[in-house]
């Protein structure tokens, strides 16, 4: 992007410096170390807390993300990432539970984004209802472990379905199935252990495949935005069949939800929490539920670590280059003797699957599903997640996630709780930094303004959009210097406390985002190319060899 | 091509497409009508002593009526959906906020009338007549710069790029506007001040047959209002020179450039005449509904969308029938699953999607959408 | 490319680093602060801004005592948007916050009872101003109470009072969501039970378009509809049911229980029933005094369960003076702080005066039964009181595990 020859800048000696893996190492270990510092430093009672949570903790979670992309040798990168993931993580989850908390969340949304990545991102199938396929997996542990007055519960008599005098159904019994409170499901006539949670997750994958085969069949022909608006339906569906089925026979508790849903079993991780606690000085008072979200983040990781070698094996197989192709051109793809419906349904079905699984997850973690949870939003949610990382790429699904969970959870929480705590303590803004703040929001407009107007190739018309913006952007940051005082926090109008407008933010995001990186933040090789076709020239030999990749002639040995 | 005769002129842009509405709208009632009573003859005693063909005898004229004032509020949202796809083939995920915007416009405008007492004195198709003109307008230069901001920087990316930013500048639109209301009106739903203005209000029976149906003028308004700017519409893209530069971009964009249109002013003005409408439709709705919230495109929106594909995404007229179906089919579901304990009203969506599935099913471009020559 | 986006998160570190060495000014130590969690964003926001706005104020005009005994008492307000997730990970960041003592909150059952999981596990006490679900305190944890009704109570009382008016038809409808769905079925349940005829029993999303749900109303004609749910919808569909020729009456939960009502429903609404538990203000004078200093401070009238929500914070306080006086002056222990609210006996809010029960529930709850009497909202405080109902709270049938499907 840049016109400077790369010998002679700066930027570009250090990055040579740093693509020597020992400096490479020491770098990220004094990146993590300092980030690990600052954080277990924290002081709840500071008035800045907030914002200092809010600064620190997206380093951690974006340290996996240095270590993936720096020159390291993999043995070492798999040795951090364990080192990571597996001690640094739980650590701080013991300090404060707060960012374990965070930890599965984000967790549970890289598998939803890894998940509609495949359908999406490899396959190219817009699917606007991906968390039907969650919802089903939720249910499927909930339905059978909750102690609301389910059919489950409670045995059911179905009454003959007469309408009319025509009988439609005859009547029958089920038998009721005691749900013993005490670690043991029973589900018909066989009696399984809370263990039974492990196989549970396999049985949420093989349901949401099912859903996923369900749905691809009959939207096989479809394509495009008609798929988006059939998935967004059969999502819909979904979630209002899981809203109605509460009557005539109670199966899902309707709106009400299915609450007590049972978790599997983490005593056995209360003496090490307690231990490890020990050992930095931290006193818990309450070690179970740490021990049970220790457990589900384990779980979690290790679902999402699942995911990741299936997706990169799929992506990299006949299966994945069929994918693309399908995504490329449907039309060649089948002229090339792409098997189109086997390669679209496996799609969903996969995609779905991964869903199925952290759906159970989630299910034991809440300990609480109802309907509610898998609205529309949820959906468009995740591929937000897919599209600001990067579509049809396996990092940048698991960014993606990691950013938007982390603003949404964690960033703009945080930045509200801010600004309540300067309210409560009546802190006053100098007028100075008011003024710079104006100037760098200023900047920023001048810089959107142009680049925005990059795409104008009419060079008088362009010149004359930049100018108006420039000078109506300028005006108006003339008019609001004018009026800057030091500013008393209290004073804020309480209709608009930053609480209350954290989706506004989010949107504003998301179109910063798209407008300035739509290929989203780590981009696949390919998706970049589309994107940015005569920028990467320059940068070609970043990109791993496509070329070569789409002469190999596999579509053959696929089949 | 041009100068025909004022006969032909009339039957271009006045019989037919009343021809075509009024068709769509017996057709879609007729083939309803049919199957209720074919439900009937089916289950004549879905629960004990109700009758349901003499149910839904009394029911017909209402859910008629009901049907068409829904359905041309979606068919006219619709229309914004279907005309951006037509040009641009995106899906304008924000469009339902323009439909907010101009129910929210629609209400300040209507807090001035109430303010300045104009509401009893003025005349009040002149009054609905401001309001709507206003909130069309409003929502249009909206849509407008929405395009130049959001979308137009995206022209040529893949096709999600846009549609992620269409819902970012969704949310952001829904949060602005309740922020706005909140400084300013200190309140999230906006009330209407027409409660209590008769010709607003006051109910107009209606004898159709041996049922006495209760029209609310507010429905009347919508029905007159939609046939209006749908015969408006109809004349601008069939017969001004500005309309074959809108159809000429909406089949082939690089084209019509080579062919001396300004491609970029007819995206805009596609925009400009999608957003009017959804925001006059927001108006109409308002007052029929009396309070509106930041949050009231949502739903309309979503169906209006549903409608859009199912008449077929892209075709002006498609939009309309989309619309009316929609809006009959559901009147209809709701009117006889009430009689069918096992799923009630709650079923009306499951069944309006399963619809729009099993249509896309056996025609995956819509009813009216054309077959689009594959790429190859 | 790699390594501009290094260079950005060092310098990010960096300036971490600054302001974390400049500015360690840990506050003094006695801080208790007292959060609330609703929705604040997306479409139940009215609600939930009313539950968050109503705590706020009841911490400024009641912390005084606390103040004096030398605490700066804090309002810290979390939005849950009315998602599971944001609400469990909220929880997760104020059980961290050693100086947050209680929770205020939840407009949504859904996301009450997997938050409240979290605070029960940390012993914070939660009192909720609006979870009517009976689920809510049936799960008996030690640490979650409420200040409103129970749907189960709040549907009976409602149907109690449609058949004490001779009414004998009825036609059931509600919001598709736990609350109005929970109240309406209870309704309904007590209504078969007292020998009216149920016409119908629906669940509709709808919020703005009623037409085609009234068709089958208007054909079945009921003597009284009953809507479970809010006034945002509900009064919408009042007026259209109205302006469609339906002549009977129209009964309603608390969640009509708003001076917006009267707006939107205008001439409509007059004359329709509605059960509640905060008082008319004419009993309760303090009550009028509250929603005049609503008004002021936050220059909009108070929604439904704002009352609620100031009482709830209210007595929240009470019981942490309480706990603050046995610690010898020091920030109490969240358990304490819990067991002392389970223990209130006689608070006197401006909504009524409230005892719990073992599991956390107001041990009498008074029905209001109210009729709407003017279209006017400013006149909405003097609607006319129609009948008083104590209902005891269901302890020992909730014990023997009801909410019968």
């Amino acid at each position: 992007m840049t016109a400077i020859p790369s010998s002679l800048s700066p930027l570009a000696a250090l990055r040579r410096l740093y693509r020597q893996p020992l400096i490479a190492g020491g770098v990220l270990l004094a990146y993590v170390a300092l980030a690990l510092l600052l954080l277990l430093n924290l002081d709840r009672r500071d008035v800045w807390f907030p914002q200092y949570t809010m600064l620190v903790f997206p380093l951690i979670v974006f340290a996996p993300f240095l270590v993936l992309e720096s020159p390291l040798p993999t043995l070492a990168k798999g040795l951090s990432l364990a080192l990571l993931l597996g001690v640094a993580v739980p650590l701080i989850g013991i300090y404060d539970s707060t960012y374990l908390e965070l930890m599965i969340q984000i967790s549970i949304f890289s598998a939803l984004a890894l998940g509609l990545n495949i359908v999406v991102g490899f396959a190219g199938l817009l699917d606007l209802g991906y968390i039907a396929f969650f919802a089903v997996g939720a249910y499927i542990w909930a339905v059978f472990t909750s102690v609301a007055d389910t059919i489950f519960r409670t045995g059911f008599e179905f009454a003959p379905l007469t309408i009319g005098g025509n009988t439609l159904i005859a009547g029958f019994n089920v038998a009721p199935m005691a749900v013993a409170g005490t670690g043991l499901i029973t589900v018909g006539s066989i009696t399984l252990p809370l263990h039974a949670f492990y196989l549970f997750i396999f049985f949420g994958v093989l349901l949401a495949a099912v859903a996923g085969i369900l749905l691809g069949l009959p939207v096989l022909r479809l394509r495009g935005d008609y798929l988006a608006i059939v998935t967004l339906g059969f999502g819909e569906i979904i979630r209002v069949l899981f809203n109605n089925l509460g009557e005539p026979g109670n199966i899902t508790n309707g709106a009400q939800g299915l609450h007590g849903v049972m978790q599997p079993g983490s005593a056995f991780l209360i003496d090490p929490v307690n231990g490890i606690a020990g050992v930095m000085g931290v006193t818990l008072r309450t070690p179970a539920p740490v021990a049970s979200q220790m457990l589900f983040y384990f779980l979690a990781i290790g679902i999402v670590g699942l995911i990741i070698l299936l997706a990169q094996r799929l992506d990299n197989s006949p299966i994945g280059r069929a994918w693309t192709a399908i995504r490329e051109d449907e039309v060649a793809a089948i002229a090339m003797g792409v098997p189109l419906v086997r390669m679209k349904l496996l799609a969903f079905a996969t995609g779905a699957a991964c869903a199925g699984a952290v759906g159970v997850l989630y299910a034991a973690k809440q300990t609480f599903v109802s309907p509610e949870s898998f609205s529309l939003l949820q959906s468009i949610n995740i591929l937000a997640m897919v599209i600001v990382g990067g579509m049809g790429g396996i990092k940048g699904a698991l960014l993606g996630a990691s950013i938007v969970t982390l603003l949404n959870l964690h960033v703009l929480t945080n930045f509200a709780l801010q600004i309540n705590a300067l309210r409560n303590i009546d802190y006053v803004i100098p007028a100075g930094s008011l003024f710079l703040t104006l100037a760098l929001v200023t900047a920023l407009v001048l810089y959107i303004i142009w680049r925005s107007t990059r795409s104008i190739y009419d060079a008088g018309q362009q010149l004359r959009s930049r100018l108006t913006g420039s000078v109506i952007t300028l005006v108006l940051a003339g008019l609001l210097a004018t009026r800057i005082v030091d500013f008393h926090i209290a004073d804020w109008p309480s209709q608009l406390t930053p609480d209350k407008y954290q989706r506004f933010v989010f949107g504003i995001l998301l179109v910063l985002m798209m407008l300035f990186r739509p290929e989203g933040l780590l981009p696949s090789a390919r998706r970049k190319l589309e994107l940015h076709r005569e920028e990467t020239v320059h940068e070609a030999e970043d990109i791993p060899d496509l070329d070569q990749r789409k002469t190999d002639d596999d579509f053959a040995a696929g089949r | 091509m041009e100068a025909r005769s004022p006969a032909d002129w009339m039957y271009r842009f006045l019989l037919f497409p009343l021809g075509q509405m009024l068709a769509f709208i017996a057709g879609s009632a007729f083939i309803l009508t049919l199957l209720a009573y074919g439900i009937a003859l089916l289950f004549p005693e879905p629960r004990p002593n109700i009758v349901l063909a003499d149910q839904i005898g009394r029911q017909l004229p209402g859910m008629v009526i009901s049907g068409i004032t829904t359905g041309f509020v979606y068919a006219m949202i619709a229309l914004g959906y279907t005309m951006v796809y037509g040009v641009l083939k995106f899906i304008n995920f924000a469009h339902s906020e323009l439909f907010m915007v101009g129910s929210v416009v629609g209400f300040e405008v209507f807090l001035v009338f109430s303010a300045q007492a104009m509401l009893l004195t003025w005349h009040p198709v002149l009054l609905v007549a401001i309001a709507v003109l206003s909130a069309g307008l409003v929502s249009g230069l909206l849509a407008v710069t929405m395009e130049r901001v959001a979308y137009r920087p995206l022209r040529g990316a893949p096709r999600l790029v846009p549609l992620i930013s269409a819902i970012g500048v969704s949310f952001f639109m829904v949060d602005f506007v309740r922020a706005l209301m909140a400084i300013t009106r200190n309140d999230f739903n906006l009330t209407y001040p027409l409660n209590g203005v008769d010709w607003a209000r006051a109910p107009i029976p209606l004898l159709i047959g041996t049922t006495t149906v209760n029209l609310r003028p507010t429905q009347i308004i919508i029905i007159v209002g939609a046939v209006l700017m749908l015969l408006f519409l109809n004349y601008f893209v069939n017969g001004t020179k500005l309309g074959r530069g809108i159809r000429a971009v909406s089949q082939d964009m690089t084209t019509a450039g080579l062919m001396g249109i300004n491609v970029n002013r007819i995206i805009a003005l596609t925009f400009f005449v999608g957003g009017a409408f959804g925001g006059a439709a927001g108006a109409l709705f308002g007052m029929n509904v009396g309070t509106v919230t930041p949050f009231v495109g949502f739903f309309p929106g979503l169906k209006a969308f549903i409608a859009a594909v199912l008449g077929g995404i892209g075709s002006v007229t498609g939009a309309l029938l989309g619309g009316l179906t929609l809006g009959m089919i559901e009147s209809f579901l709701n009117g006889v699953l009430v009689y069918f304990p096992v799923f009630g009203q709650r079923y009306t969506d499951i069944f309006a999607f399963a619809v729009l599935i099993l249509i896309l099913i056996f025609r995956p471009s819509g009813i009216l959408g054309e077959k689009v020559d594959e790429k190859v | 490319m790699k390594l501009r986006r290094v260079t950005l998160l060092a310098v990010m570190a960096a300036l971490v680093l600054v302001l974390g060495a400049s500015l360690t000014t840990a506050q003094d130590a006695k801080v208790i602060k007292i959060a609330s969690q609703s929705p604040l964003s997306g479409p139940q926001s009215v609600l939930g801004t009313a539950i968050r706005n109503a705590a706020e104020l009841a911490i400024e005009q009641m912390s005084g005592p606390l103040t004096e005994m030398g605490f700066t008492v804090e309002f810290v307000p979390f939005d849950d948007q009315a998602t599971p997730d944001v609400g469990v990970a909220n929880a997760q960041n104020m059980v961290n916050d050693p100086a947050i003592l209680a929770v205020i909150g939840h407009l949504n059952s859904g996301v009450a009872i997997p938050s409240s999981e979290v605070y029960d596990a940390n012993n914070l006490v939660m009192v909720s101003p609006a979870n009517t679900n009976v689920n809510i305190t049936d799960r008996f944890l030690p640490t979650v109470n409420r200040i409103c009704g129970r749907d189960d109570a709040q549907g009976s009382a409602g149907a109690a009072f449609a058949a004490s008016q001779g009414v004998t038809s009825v036609y059931v409808l509600h919001d598709n969501t736990a609350y109005g769905q929970g109240v309406a079925e209870f309704f309904q349940a007590e209504a078969e039970r007292l020998g009216l005829t149920v016409l119908g029993f629906e669940g509709t999303s709808e919020t703005a378009n009623f037409d085609g749900i009234i068709q089958p109303i208007l054909a079945l004609s009921p003597e009284m509809i009953y809507f479970g749910g809010i006034y945002s919808q509900t009064a919408i569909f009042i007026q259209q049911a109205r302006a469609a020729g339906y002549a009977g009456g129209f009964l309603g939960p608390d969640g009509f229980d708003s001076s917006e009502f009267a707006a939107i429903a205008g001439d409509a609404g007059v004359g329709t029933f509605y059960t509640t538990v905060a008082a008319p203000v004419t009993y309760f004078p303090d009550a009028a005094q509250f929603a005049a200093d609503y008004e002021a401070k936050f220059g909009e009238a108070p929604q439904p369960f704002a009352a609620q929500s100031y009482d709830a914070t209210g007595l929240v306080i009470k019981a942490i003076e309480i706990a603050a006086a046995r610690s010898g002056g020091e920030v109490p222990s969240r358990a304490l702080v819990a067991s002392l609210v389970r223990a209130t006996r006689d608070y006197q809010g401006i909504t009524g005066t409230y005892s719990f029960d073992a599991v956390g529930d107001p041990v009498a709850a008074q029905y209001y039964i109210l009729e709407v009497g003017s279209a006017d909202p400013a006149a909405w405080n003097s609607n006319p009181l129609l009948q008083q109902v104590e209902t005891a709270s269901p302890l020992s049938a909730a014990a023997a595990g009801m909410a019968g499907s």
